[in-house]
Protein backbone atom coordinates (compact mmCIF):
# COMPACT_ATOMS: atom_id res chain seq x y z
CA UNK A 1 0.00 0.00 0.00
CA UNK A 2 1.19 3.37 -1.00
CA UNK A 3 2.06 5.64 2.46
CA UNK A 4 0.08 8.68 3.20
CA UNK A 5 3.97 11.00 2.90
CA UNK A 6 4.18 9.44 -0.74
CA UNK A 7 0.53 10.00 -1.42
CA UNK A 8 1.54 13.50 -0.06
CA UNK A 9 4.35 14.10 -2.36
CA UNK A 10 2.38 13.08 -5.34
CA UNK A 11 -0.22 15.28 -4.91
CA UNK A 12 2.44 18.07 -4.22
CA UNK A 13 4.49 17.42 -7.31
CA UNK A 14 1.45 17.38 -9.77
CA UNK A 15 0.70 21.04 -8.42
CA UNK A 16 3.89 22.26 -8.64
CA UNK A 17 4.26 21.07 -12.15
CA UNK A 18 0.21 22.07 -12.96
CA UNK A 19 2.06 25.46 -11.63
CA UNK A 20 4.75 25.71 -14.06
CA UNK A 21 3.17 24.10 -17.12
CA UNK A 22 0.18 26.16 -17.32
CA UNK A 23 1.34 29.73 -17.26
CA UNK A 24 3.34 28.40 -20.36
CA UNK A 25 0.78 27.57 -22.64
CA UNK A 26 -1.20 30.34 -23.57
CA UNK A 27 -3.97 32.88 -22.16
CA UNK A 28 -7.09 30.60 -23.13
CA UNK A 29 -5.84 27.98 -21.10
CA UNK A 30 -4.74 29.83 -18.11
CA UNK A 31 -7.95 31.25 -17.74
CA UNK A 32 -9.30 28.37 -18.05
CA UNK A 33 -7.40 27.12 -15.78
CA UNK A 34 -7.81 29.96 -13.22
CA UNK A 35 -11.87 29.07 -13.71
CA UNK A 36 -11.25 25.80 -12.37
CA UNK A 37 -9.19 26.27 -9.80
CA UNK A 38 -11.51 28.57 -8.08
CA UNK A 39 -14.75 26.01 -8.71
CA UNK A 40 -12.66 23.26 -7.43
CA UNK A 41 -12.65 25.41 -3.88
CA UNK A 42 -15.99 24.97 -4.32
CA UNK A 43 -15.88 21.30 -5.05
CA UNK A 44 -13.45 20.47 -2.56
CA UNK A 45 -16.61 22.29 0.00
CA UNK A 46 -19.08 20.03 -1.36
CA UNK A 47 -16.83 17.11 -0.89
CA UNK A 48 -15.95 17.75 3.03
CA UNK A 49 -20.10 17.64 3.34
CA UNK A 50 -20.58 14.95 0.97
CA UNK A 51 -17.50 12.81 1.09
CA UNK A 52 -16.40 13.06 4.92
CA UNK A 53 -19.91 13.89 6.57
CA UNK A 54 -21.83 11.95 4.11
CA UNK A 55 -24.44 14.98 3.19
CA UNK A 56 -25.21 15.58 0.15
CA UNK A 57 -25.69 19.24 -0.01
CA UNK A 58 -27.91 20.72 -3.28
CA UNK A 59 -26.91 24.29 -2.45
CA UNK A 60 -23.66 25.21 -2.39
CA UNK A 61 -23.61 27.48 -5.19
CA UNK A 62 -25.52 29.95 -2.72
CA UNK A 63 -22.60 30.70 -0.61
CA UNK A 64 -20.67 30.57 -4.09
CA UNK A 65 -23.15 33.27 -5.31
CA UNK A 66 -23.27 35.35 -2.32
CA UNK A 67 -19.22 35.91 -2.46
CA UNK A 68 -19.50 36.57 -6.03
CA UNK A 69 -22.21 38.81 -5.45
CA UNK A 70 -20.66 40.73 -2.63
CA UNK A 71 -17.06 41.19 -4.70
CA UNK A 72 -19.43 42.49 -7.75
CA UNK A 73 -21.50 44.94 -5.81
CA UNK A 74 -18.42 46.15 -3.79
CA UNK A 75 -16.55 46.79 -6.65
CA UNK A 76 -19.16 48.31 -8.55
CA UNK A 77 -21.19 50.46 -6.82
CA UNK A 78 -18.71 51.19 -4.25
CA UNK A 79 -15.42 50.96 -6.17
CA UNK A 80 -14.53 48.40 -2.91
CA UNK A 81 -11.72 46.36 -3.43
CA UNK A 82 -9.93 46.89 -5.94
CA UNK A 83 -6.88 47.62 -4.43
CA UNK A 84 -5.35 46.13 -0.90
CA UNK A 85 -8.83 46.20 0.49
CA UNK A 86 -8.99 43.29 -1.74
CA UNK A 87 -7.66 41.15 0.86
CA UNK A 88 -10.69 42.33 3.15
CA UNK A 89 -13.24 41.65 0.09
CA UNK A 90 -11.95 37.82 0.41
CA UNK A 91 -12.06 38.06 4.51
CA UNK A 92 -15.87 39.81 4.07
CA UNK A 93 -16.40 37.06 1.42
CA UNK A 94 -15.48 33.74 3.67
CA UNK A 95 -17.40 35.19 6.31
CA UNK A 96 -20.58 35.77 4.55
CA UNK A 97 -20.51 32.26 3.10
CA UNK A 98 -20.46 30.83 6.63
CA UNK A 99 -23.00 33.60 8.01
CA UNK A 100 -25.13 32.27 5.27
CA UNK A 101 -24.29 28.92 6.17
CA UNK A 102 -24.91 29.18 9.66
CA UNK A 103 -28.29 30.33 8.80
CA UNK A 104 -29.44 27.85 6.51
CA UNK A 105 -27.62 25.31 8.55
CA UNK A 106 -30.25 25.72 11.30
CA UNK A 107 -32.72 24.24 9.11
CA UNK A 108 -30.74 22.30 7.12
CA UNK A 109 -28.89 19.84 9.41
CA UNK A 110 -32.00 18.76 10.91
CA UNK A 111 -32.64 16.63 8.50
CA UNK A 112 -30.95 13.71 6.83
CA UNK A 113 -30.62 11.98 3.67
CA UNK A 114 -32.92 12.88 0.71
CA UNK A 115 -34.69 15.87 3.22
CA UNK A 116 -30.92 17.34 3.69
CA UNK A 117 -30.85 17.32 -0.05
CA UNK A 118 -34.25 18.69 -0.73
CA UNK A 119 -33.91 21.32 2.02
CA UNK A 120 -30.63 22.66 0.69
CA UNK A 121 -31.86 22.23 -2.50
CA UNK A 122 -35.15 24.77 -1.62
CA UNK A 123 -32.25 27.31 -0.02
CA UNK A 124 -30.22 26.98 -2.52
CA UNK A 125 -32.96 28.27 -4.91
CA UNK A 126 -34.53 31.09 -3.29
CA UNK A 127 -30.65 32.91 -2.92
CA UNK A 128 -31.33 32.27 -6.91
CA UNK A 129 -34.85 33.83 -6.31
CA UNK A 130 -32.92 36.78 -5.20
CA UNK A 131 -30.31 37.07 -7.66
CA UNK A 132 -32.76 36.92 -10.10
CA UNK A 133 -35.75 39.15 -9.12
CA UNK A 134 -33.62 42.01 -6.45
CA UNK A 135 -32.53 44.24 -9.78
CA UNK A 136 -31.52 47.43 -7.78
CA UNK A 137 -28.74 45.42 -6.31
CA UNK A 138 -28.08 42.46 -8.08
CA UNK A 139 -29.06 43.56 -11.88
CA UNK A 140 -31.55 41.32 -12.24
CA UNK A 141 -30.87 38.75 -15.20
CA UNK A 142 -28.08 41.09 -16.81
CA UNK A 143 -25.88 39.97 -13.75
CA UNK A 144 -23.28 42.64 -12.89
CA UNK A 145 -20.09 43.42 -15.09
CA UNK A 146 -17.20 44.10 -13.22
CA UNK A 147 -14.24 46.48 -14.95
CA UNK A 148 -10.97 45.23 -14.33
CA UNK A 149 -9.46 42.96 -11.18
CA UNK A 150 -7.76 44.64 -8.51
CA UNK A 151 -3.95 46.46 -8.51
CA UNK A 152 -2.38 46.43 -5.07
CA UNK A 153 1.29 46.62 -6.46
CA UNK A 154 0.36 43.19 -7.86
CA UNK A 155 -1.75 43.67 -11.07
CA UNK A 156 -3.87 40.80 -11.11
CA UNK A 157 -5.48 42.33 -14.42
CA UNK A 158 -2.01 40.17 -15.88
CA UNK A 159 -3.77 36.46 -16.34
CA UNK A 160 -0.76 35.12 -14.98
CA UNK A 161 -0.23 36.62 -12.24
CA UNK A 162 -3.56 36.20 -11.23
CA UNK A 163 -3.61 32.52 -12.06
CA UNK A 164 -0.98 32.67 -9.67
CA UNK A 165 -3.05 34.15 -6.92
CA UNK A 166 -6.22 31.72 -7.57
CA UNK A 167 -3.58 28.68 -7.63
CA UNK A 168 -2.24 29.79 -3.86
CA UNK A 169 -5.27 29.82 -2.34
CA UNK A 170 -6.04 26.91 -4.44
CA UNK A 171 -3.23 25.38 -2.56
CA UNK A 172 -4.12 26.33 1.02
CA UNK A 173 -7.50 25.96 0.66
CA UNK A 174 -6.67 22.05 0.14
CA UNK A 175 -4.12 22.12 2.74
CA UNK A 176 -6.24 23.38 5.54
CA UNK A 177 -9.33 20.64 4.50
CA UNK A 178 -6.55 18.41 4.65
CA UNK A 179 -5.58 19.16 7.79
CA UNK A 180 -8.91 19.28 8.84
CA UNK A 181 -9.80 16.15 7.80
CA UNK A 182 -7.29 14.27 9.65
CA UNK A 183 -7.42 16.17 12.60
CA UNK A 184 -9.81 14.65 15.52
CA UNK A 185 -12.59 16.53 14.32
CA UNK A 186 -12.42 15.67 10.53
CA UNK A 187 -12.36 12.12 11.88
CA UNK A 188 -15.79 12.70 13.61
CA UNK A 189 -17.01 13.92 10.80
CA UNK A 190 -16.05 9.81 9.08
CA UNK A 191 -17.34 8.26 12.14
CA UNK A 192 -21.02 10.34 11.26
CA UNK A 193 -20.81 9.48 8.14
CA UNK A 194 -20.38 5.80 9.05
CA UNK A 195 -23.05 5.58 11.73
CA UNK A 196 -24.32 8.82 13.42
CA UNK A 197 -26.33 6.54 16.04
CA UNK A 198 -23.08 5.18 17.42
CA UNK A 199 -21.57 8.68 17.38
CA UNK A 200 -24.28 9.62 19.88
CA UNK A 201 -23.98 7.03 22.11
CA UNK A 202 -20.03 7.89 22.59
CA UNK A 203 -20.50 11.55 23.45
CA UNK A 204 -20.60 13.26 20.30
CA UNK A 205 -23.05 15.84 20.02
CA UNK A 206 -23.84 15.02 16.18
CA UNK A 207 -25.67 17.80 15.08
CA UNK A 208 -23.15 20.53 16.46
CA UNK A 209 -20.13 18.39 14.36
CA UNK A 210 -22.69 18.62 11.20
CA UNK A 211 -23.61 22.05 11.59
CA UNK A 212 -19.40 23.09 11.96
CA UNK A 213 -18.86 21.01 9.48
CA UNK A 214 -21.25 22.69 7.12
CA UNK A 215 -20.22 26.32 8.01
CA UNK A 216 -16.76 25.73 7.10
CA UNK A 217 -17.64 24.41 3.98
CA UNK A 218 -20.01 27.36 3.28
CA UNK A 219 -16.82 29.76 3.82
CA UNK A 220 -15.39 28.01 1.49
CA UNK A 221 -17.76 28.38 -1.09
CA UNK A 222 -17.58 32.42 -0.25
CA UNK A 223 -14.29 32.50 -0.92
CA UNK A 224 -14.43 30.47 -4.52
CA UNK A 225 -17.22 32.55 -5.66
CA UNK A 226 -14.89 35.93 -4.66
CA UNK A 227 -12.35 34.41 -6.81
CA UNK A 228 -15.25 33.54 -9.67
CA UNK A 229 -16.19 37.07 -9.36
CA UNK A 230 -12.78 37.80 -10.33
CA UNK A 231 -12.06 35.39 -12.44
CA UNK A 232 -15.32 35.80 -14.94
CA UNK A 233 -15.39 39.90 -14.48
CA UNK A 234 -19.35 39.18 -15.09
CA UNK A 235 -22.07 37.99 -11.89
CA UNK A 236 -25.46 36.96 -13.14
CA UNK A 237 -27.89 34.71 -11.51
CA UNK A 238 -26.10 32.10 -13.57
CA UNK A 239 -23.76 31.77 -10.87
CA UNK A 240 -26.42 31.05 -8.57
CA UNK A 241 -28.41 28.61 -10.31
CA UNK A 242 -29.12 24.86 -9.37
CA UNK A 243 -26.93 24.30 -12.22
CA UNK A 244 -23.83 25.07 -10.23
CA UNK A 245 -24.53 22.99 -7.36
CA UNK A 246 -25.00 19.76 -9.42
CA UNK A 247 -22.18 20.38 -11.23
CA UNK A 248 -19.84 20.85 -8.05
CA UNK A 249 -21.80 17.67 -6.62
CA UNK A 250 -20.74 15.60 -9.77
CA UNK A 251 -17.55 16.66 -10.13
CA UNK A 252 -16.59 15.52 -6.56
CA UNK A 253 -18.68 12.13 -7.55
CA UNK A 254 -16.50 11.98 -10.34
CA UNK A 255 -13.19 12.26 -8.98
CA UNK A 256 -14.03 10.14 -6.18
CA UNK A 257 -15.70 11.55 -2.47
CA UNK A 258 -13.75 11.83 0.56
CA UNK A 259 -10.38 12.48 -1.56
CA UNK A 260 -10.66 16.12 -1.65
CA UNK A 261 -7.85 15.63 -4.38
CA UNK A 262 -10.88 13.50 -6.73
CA UNK A 263 -13.26 17.28 -6.23
CA UNK A 264 -9.95 18.80 -7.70
CA UNK A 265 -9.39 16.66 -10.27
CA UNK A 266 -12.95 15.93 -11.28
CA UNK A 267 -13.59 20.09 -11.87
CA UNK A 268 -10.60 20.09 -13.96
CA UNK A 269 -12.02 16.95 -16.17
CA UNK A 270 -14.97 18.24 -16.07
CA UNK A 271 -14.51 22.12 -17.50
CA UNK A 272 -11.74 20.77 -19.64
CA UNK A 273 -13.76 18.35 -20.99
CA UNK A 274 -16.46 21.20 -21.15
CA UNK A 275 -14.31 23.13 -23.26
CA UNK A 276 -13.24 20.87 -25.63
CA UNK A 277 -16.38 19.28 -26.20
CA UNK A 278 -18.09 22.18 -26.69
CA UNK A 279 -15.93 22.99 -29.26
CA UNK A 280 -16.30 19.89 -31.50
CA UNK A 281 -19.80 18.79 -31.18
CA UNK A 282 -23.24 20.57 -30.54
CA UNK A 283 -24.28 17.55 -27.86
CA UNK A 284 -21.17 17.81 -25.60
CA UNK A 285 -23.17 17.62 -22.79
CA UNK A 286 -24.78 14.16 -23.63
CA UNK A 287 -20.58 12.96 -23.53
CA UNK A 288 -20.97 14.74 -20.21
CA UNK A 289 -23.73 12.66 -18.71
CA UNK A 290 -22.23 9.84 -20.53
CA UNK A 291 -19.05 10.12 -18.45
CA UNK A 292 -20.95 10.65 -15.47
CA UNK A 293 -23.48 7.46 -15.56
CA UNK A 294 -20.63 5.15 -16.26
CA UNK A 295 -18.53 6.77 -13.18
CA UNK A 296 -21.18 6.03 -11.22
CA UNK A 297 -21.82 2.56 -12.48
CA UNK A 298 -18.94 1.46 -12.53
CA UNK A 299 -16.55 3.76 -10.68
CA UNK A 300 -18.58 4.00 -7.11
CA UNK A 301 -15.58 5.52 -5.43
CA UNK A 302 -14.87 7.81 -8.10
CA UNK A 303 -11.40 8.04 -10.42
CA UNK A 304 -9.40 8.17 -7.43
CA UNK A 305 -10.71 4.77 -6.68
CA UNK A 306 -9.30 3.32 -9.71
CA UNK A 307 -5.99 2.87 -7.56
CA UNK A 308 -7.84 0.95 -4.49
CA UNK A 309 -9.04 -1.03 -6.60
CA UNK A 310 -6.13 -2.63 -8.45
CA UNK A 311 -4.78 -2.82 -5.12
CA UNK A 312 -7.99 -4.97 -3.90
CA UNK A 313 -7.46 -7.08 -6.73
CA UNK A 314 -4.05 -8.16 -5.97
CA UNK A 315 -4.89 -8.30 -2.86
CA UNK A 316 -7.62 -10.31 -2.64
CA UNK A 317 -5.66 -12.95 -4.53
CA UNK A 318 -2.78 -12.86 -2.11
CA UNK A 319 -4.74 -13.30 1.17
CA UNK A 320 -6.50 -16.01 -0.51
CA UNK A 321 -3.28 -17.55 -0.91
CA UNK A 322 -2.33 -16.83 2.38
CA UNK A 323 -5.82 -18.22 4.00
CA UNK A 324 -5.40 -21.36 2.24
CA UNK A 325 -1.77 -21.77 3.37
CA UNK A 326 -2.21 -21.00 6.85
CA UNK A 327 -5.38 -22.87 7.19
CA UNK A 328 -5.03 -25.43 9.88
CA UNK A 329 -6.36 -29.26 8.58
CA UNK B 1 -33.35 -10.80 47.64
CA UNK B 2 -31.72 -7.06 48.06
CA UNK B 3 -27.64 -6.96 47.25
CA UNK B 4 -25.58 -5.53 49.44
CA UNK B 5 -25.40 -2.63 47.85
CA UNK B 6 -28.61 -1.73 48.08
CA UNK B 7 -28.49 -1.27 51.81
CA UNK B 8 -25.66 0.82 51.89
CA UNK B 9 -27.39 4.29 50.61
CA UNK B 10 -25.61 4.74 47.67
CA UNK B 11 -26.75 6.95 45.26
CA UNK B 12 -27.84 3.89 42.18
CA UNK B 13 -26.09 4.28 39.20
CA UNK B 14 -28.85 4.10 36.98
CA UNK B 15 -32.82 4.21 38.28
CA UNK B 16 -35.95 4.31 36.19
CA UNK B 17 -38.98 5.38 37.71
CA UNK B 18 -42.06 4.37 35.98
CA UNK B 19 -41.01 4.38 33.24
CA UNK B 20 -43.48 5.00 30.25
CA UNK B 21 -43.52 4.81 26.25
CA UNK B 22 -46.16 4.92 23.99
CA UNK B 23 -45.89 4.22 20.04
CA UNK B 24 -49.25 5.18 19.31
CA UNK B 25 -51.59 2.95 20.65
CA UNK B 26 -49.01 0.62 21.43
CA UNK B 27 -47.58 0.37 24.88
CA UNK B 28 -44.02 -0.65 24.53
CA UNK B 29 -42.96 0.18 28.14
CA UNK B 30 -45.51 0.68 31.08
CA UNK B 31 -43.99 1.53 34.70
CA UNK B 32 -41.07 0.35 34.55
CA UNK B 33 -39.10 1.12 37.84
CA UNK B 34 -35.34 -0.37 38.35
CA UNK B 35 -32.31 0.46 40.59
CA UNK B 36 -29.03 -0.43 39.41
CA UNK B 37 -26.06 0.41 42.40
CA UNK B 38 -22.37 0.79 41.32
CA UNK B 39 -21.03 -2.96 40.16
CA UNK B 40 -24.57 -4.43 40.02
CA UNK B 41 -24.86 -7.46 37.12
CA UNK B 42 -28.64 -7.17 36.24
CA UNK B 43 -29.98 -9.11 33.18
CA UNK B 44 -33.56 -8.20 31.71
CA UNK B 45 -34.85 -11.03 30.03
CA UNK B 46 -38.19 -11.54 28.12
CA UNK B 47 -40.13 -13.00 25.00
CA UNK B 48 -38.98 -11.09 21.51
CA UNK B 49 -40.96 -7.93 21.52
CA UNK B 50 -41.37 -7.41 25.31
CA UNK B 51 -39.88 -3.89 25.01
CA UNK B 52 -36.34 -4.95 26.15
CA UNK B 53 -34.62 -2.90 23.52
CA UNK B 54 -37.33 0.12 23.71
CA UNK B 55 -36.33 0.61 26.45
CA UNK B 56 -32.51 0.82 26.74
CA UNK B 57 -33.86 3.35 23.81
CA UNK B 58 -35.28 5.06 26.38
CA UNK B 59 -32.06 5.02 29.00
CA UNK B 60 -29.88 5.81 25.71
CA UNK B 61 -32.20 8.91 25.03
CA UNK B 62 -32.40 7.54 21.57
CA UNK B 63 -36.46 8.03 21.65
CA UNK B 64 -38.25 10.73 24.13
CA UNK B 65 -39.98 8.78 26.98
CA UNK B 66 -43.95 9.33 27.66
CA UNK B 67 -43.57 9.59 31.13
CA UNK B 68 -41.62 8.59 33.94
CA UNK B 69 -37.67 9.64 34.69
CA UNK B 70 -34.50 8.41 33.93
CA UNK B 71 -31.72 9.14 36.72
CA UNK B 72 -28.02 8.69 36.24
CA UNK B 73 -26.49 9.04 39.46
CA UNK B 74 -29.15 10.51 41.01
CA UNK B 75 -29.74 13.32 38.44
CA UNK B 76 -33.29 13.23 36.17
CA UNK B 77 -31.65 12.97 32.82
CA UNK B 78 -35.33 12.24 31.27
CA UNK B 79 -34.99 15.16 28.77
CA UNK B 80 -31.19 15.04 28.35
CA UNK B 81 -29.96 13.99 24.21
CA UNK B 82 -27.87 11.05 24.20
CA UNK B 83 -24.22 12.76 24.13
CA UNK B 84 -25.00 14.14 27.21
CA UNK B 85 -25.74 11.42 29.05
CA UNK B 86 -22.51 9.40 27.82
CA UNK B 87 -20.57 12.28 29.41
CA UNK B 88 -21.98 11.08 32.41
CA UNK B 89 -20.81 7.67 32.47
CA UNK B 90 -22.97 5.85 30.56
CA UNK B 91 -22.69 3.01 27.27
CA UNK B 92 -24.06 1.03 25.22
CA UNK B 93 -23.45 -1.95 22.07
CA UNK B 94 -26.28 -2.43 20.12
CA UNK B 95 -28.73 -5.49 19.35
CA UNK B 96 -27.45 -4.90 15.51
CA UNK B 97 -23.87 -4.20 15.14
CA UNK B 98 -23.22 -0.44 14.79
CA UNK B 99 -19.48 -0.01 14.08
CA UNK B 100 -18.32 2.26 11.61
CA UNK B 101 -17.82 -0.24 9.11
CA UNK B 102 -15.60 1.55 6.42
CA UNK B 103 -13.07 2.66 9.09
CA UNK B 104 -10.63 0.48 10.28
CA UNK B 105 -10.45 -1.34 13.53
CA UNK B 106 -8.60 1.22 15.21
CA UNK B 107 -10.45 4.62 14.18
CA UNK B 108 -13.43 2.72 15.61
CA UNK B 109 -11.82 3.01 19.01
CA UNK B 110 -10.05 6.77 18.61
CA UNK B 111 -13.65 7.72 17.54
CA UNK B 112 -14.76 5.86 20.84
CA UNK B 113 -12.05 7.24 23.18
CA UNK B 114 -12.45 11.08 21.51
CA UNK B 115 -16.15 10.87 22.15
CA UNK B 116 -15.62 12.55 25.91
CA UNK B 117 -13.15 14.48 25.07
CA UNK B 118 -12.78 18.44 24.36
CA UNK B 119 -10.34 17.65 21.55
CA UNK B 120 -12.74 16.14 19.23
CA UNK B 121 -13.39 19.39 18.14
CA UNK B 122 -9.42 20.24 17.41
CA UNK B 123 -9.39 21.03 13.57
CA UNK B 124 -5.88 22.32 12.84
CA UNK B 125 -3.69 19.25 14.37
CA UNK B 126 -3.90 15.66 13.16
CA UNK B 127 -5.39 12.88 15.03
CA UNK B 128 -2.51 10.50 14.86
CA UNK B 129 -0.48 13.64 17.03
CA UNK B 130 -2.50 12.15 19.86
CA UNK B 131 -0.18 10.09 21.45
CA UNK B 132 -2.03 9.33 24.48
CA UNK B 133 -5.57 8.35 23.03
CA UNK B 134 -3.25 6.19 20.39
CA UNK B 135 -1.71 4.70 23.36
CA UNK B 136 -5.42 4.38 25.15
CA UNK B 137 -6.34 2.61 21.62
CA UNK B 138 -3.53 0.27 21.89
CA UNK B 139 -4.32 -1.02 25.17
CA UNK B 140 -7.37 -1.40 24.74
CA UNK B 141 -7.14 -3.16 21.45
CA UNK B 142 -4.35 -5.48 23.58
CA UNK B 143 -6.86 -6.52 25.87
CA UNK B 144 -9.54 -7.50 23.91
CA UNK B 145 -6.96 -9.56 21.10
CA UNK B 146 -7.67 -7.14 18.48
CA UNK B 147 -3.87 -5.58 18.02
CA UNK B 148 -3.22 -7.93 15.57
CA UNK B 149 -6.55 -6.48 13.36
CA UNK B 150 -6.25 -2.87 14.09
CA UNK B 151 -5.82 -1.79 10.85
CA UNK B 152 -8.78 -4.14 9.15
CA UNK B 153 -11.47 -1.97 8.10
CA UNK B 154 -14.28 -3.20 10.41
CA UNK B 155 -16.61 -4.82 7.82
CA UNK B 156 -13.88 -7.47 6.55
CA UNK B 157 -14.64 -8.64 10.18
CA UNK B 158 -16.60 -11.79 10.84
CA UNK B 159 -19.88 -11.10 13.06
CA UNK B 160 -18.32 -12.62 16.34
CA UNK B 161 -15.24 -10.19 16.15
CA UNK B 162 -17.42 -7.34 15.33
CA UNK B 163 -19.87 -8.01 18.27
CA UNK B 164 -16.73 -7.75 20.49
CA UNK B 165 -15.47 -4.68 19.03
CA UNK B 166 -18.91 -3.52 20.04
CA UNK B 167 -18.11 -3.99 23.73
CA UNK B 168 -14.49 -2.30 23.20
CA UNK B 169 -15.83 1.05 22.33
CA UNK B 170 -18.32 0.97 25.27
CA UNK B 171 -15.73 0.30 27.18
CA UNK B 172 -13.21 3.08 25.71
CA UNK B 173 -15.29 6.14 27.24
CA UNK B 174 -14.71 4.19 30.71
CA UNK B 175 -18.17 4.19 31.76
CA UNK B 176 -19.75 3.50 35.07
CA UNK B 177 -22.78 1.65 33.57
CA UNK B 178 -22.53 -0.52 30.52
CA UNK B 179 -25.75 -1.39 28.82
CA UNK B 180 -25.06 -4.14 26.49
CA UNK B 181 -28.04 -5.46 24.44
CA UNK B 182 -27.65 -8.81 23.22
CA UNK B 183 -24.28 -9.55 23.15
CA UNK B 184 -24.09 -12.74 22.02
CA UNK B 185 -26.81 -12.24 19.06
CA UNK B 186 -25.70 -14.58 16.07
CA UNK B 187 -22.92 -16.02 18.29
CA UNK B 188 -22.52 -19.61 17.82
CA UNK B 189 -22.26 -21.17 21.28
CA UNK B 190 -18.22 -21.79 21.60
CA UNK B 191 -18.13 -17.73 21.00
CA UNK B 192 -20.98 -17.58 23.34
CA UNK B 193 -19.14 -19.03 26.06
CA UNK B 194 -15.94 -16.62 25.29
CA UNK B 195 -18.19 -13.97 24.96
CA UNK B 196 -19.47 -14.47 28.94
CA UNK B 197 -15.99 -15.25 30.28
CA UNK B 198 -15.19 -11.81 28.69
CA UNK B 199 -17.68 -9.85 30.56
CA UNK B 200 -17.05 -11.69 34.05
CA UNK B 201 -13.48 -10.57 33.17
CA UNK B 202 -14.41 -6.76 32.83
CA UNK B 203 -13.89 -4.42 36.40
CA UNK B 204 -16.33 -5.66 39.07
CA UNK B 205 -17.10 -1.80 39.51
CA UNK B 206 -18.58 -1.31 36.54
CA UNK B 207 -22.29 -1.76 36.64
CA UNK B 208 -23.56 -3.88 33.94
CA UNK B 209 -27.03 -4.10 32.24
CA UNK B 210 -27.49 -6.69 30.21
CA UNK B 211 -30.33 -7.99 27.67
CA UNK B 212 -29.53 -11.58 26.47
CA UNK B 213 -31.71 -14.31 25.13
CA UNK B 214 -28.48 -16.94 25.69
CA UNK B 215 -29.50 -18.01 29.45
CA UNK B 216 -25.99 -19.70 29.72
CA UNK B 217 -24.80 -16.14 29.11
CA UNK B 218 -27.68 -14.41 31.81
CA UNK B 219 -26.92 -17.20 34.07
CA UNK B 220 -22.81 -16.63 34.15
CA UNK B 221 -23.04 -12.74 34.09
CA UNK B 222 -25.87 -11.81 35.64
CA UNK B 223 -26.31 -11.37 39.78
CA UNK B 224 -29.85 -10.35 39.58
CA UNK B 225 -32.41 -11.03 36.60
CA UNK B 226 -35.83 -9.20 35.69
CA UNK B 227 -38.37 -10.80 33.49
CA UNK B 228 -40.12 -7.81 31.00
CA UNK B 229 -43.36 -9.03 29.37
CA UNK B 230 -45.45 -6.70 27.19
CA UNK B 231 -43.42 -3.76 28.63
CA UNK B 232 -43.86 -4.69 32.08
CA UNK B 233 -41.68 -6.22 34.80
CA UNK B 234 -43.24 -9.44 35.96
CA UNK B 235 -40.60 -10.26 38.22
CA UNK B 236 -36.90 -9.47 39.21
CA UNK B 237 -34.89 -11.93 41.39
CA UNK B 238 -31.76 -13.97 41.57
CA UNK B 239 -31.24 -16.21 38.49
CA UNK B 240 -31.61 -19.60 40.78
CA UNK B 241 -35.34 -18.20 41.80
CA UNK B 242 -36.17 -16.56 38.20
CA UNK B 243 -35.38 -20.19 37.18
CA UNK B 244 -37.72 -21.55 39.08
CA UNK B 245 -40.52 -19.11 38.75
CA UNK B 246 -43.83 -20.69 38.07
CA UNK B 247 -44.56 -17.35 36.18
CA UNK B 248 -41.30 -17.06 34.24
CA UNK B 249 -41.70 -20.84 33.09
CA UNK B 250 -45.23 -19.92 32.35
CA UNK B 251 -44.06 -16.81 29.44
CA UNK B 252 -40.85 -17.65 28.67
CA UNK B 253 -39.11 -20.94 29.39
CA UNK B 254 -41.82 -22.62 28.24
CA UNK B 255 -44.32 -24.97 30.12
CA UNK B 256 -43.11 -28.41 29.49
Amino acid sequence: MVSTNVKILIVAVGLLAFAYIVPQSGSFVVLLATRAMAFAILAMSVDLLLGFTGMSSMGQAAYFGVGAYLTAVLATKFHFGMGWDFWLVVVMGILIGCALAALFGLFAIRAGGVYFLMITLALGQCVWGLAYRWNSLTGGDNGINMSGRPNFGLDLGNEVTFFYLVFAFFAVSMILLYVLVRSPFGRSLAGIRERELRMQILGYNTWLHKYIAFVIAGGFGGLAGVLWAHTNGHVSPETVVLTTSVDSLLMVVLGGAGTLVGAAIGTAIVFGLREFLSTLVPWWQYALGGVYVLTILYLPMGLMGIPSRFRQRTQSKDEGAKKLASKPS
Amino acid sequence: MSSESQTSGEVPVLELRQLCKSFGGLQATREVTLRIMPGDRQAIIGPNGAGKTTLFNLITGIYPVTSGQVLLFGQDVTKWPSHKRTAMGMARTFQVTHLFPGLTVLDNVLLAIKGLRRSKFVMWRFLSSYKEVYDKAYHLLEQAGFLDRKDLEVRNLSHGEQRQLEIVLGLASDPKILLLDEPAAGLSSGESTDMAKFLMKLDPKLAILLIEHDMDVVFDVASQISVLHFGQILETGTPKQIHSSAKVQEIYLGTD
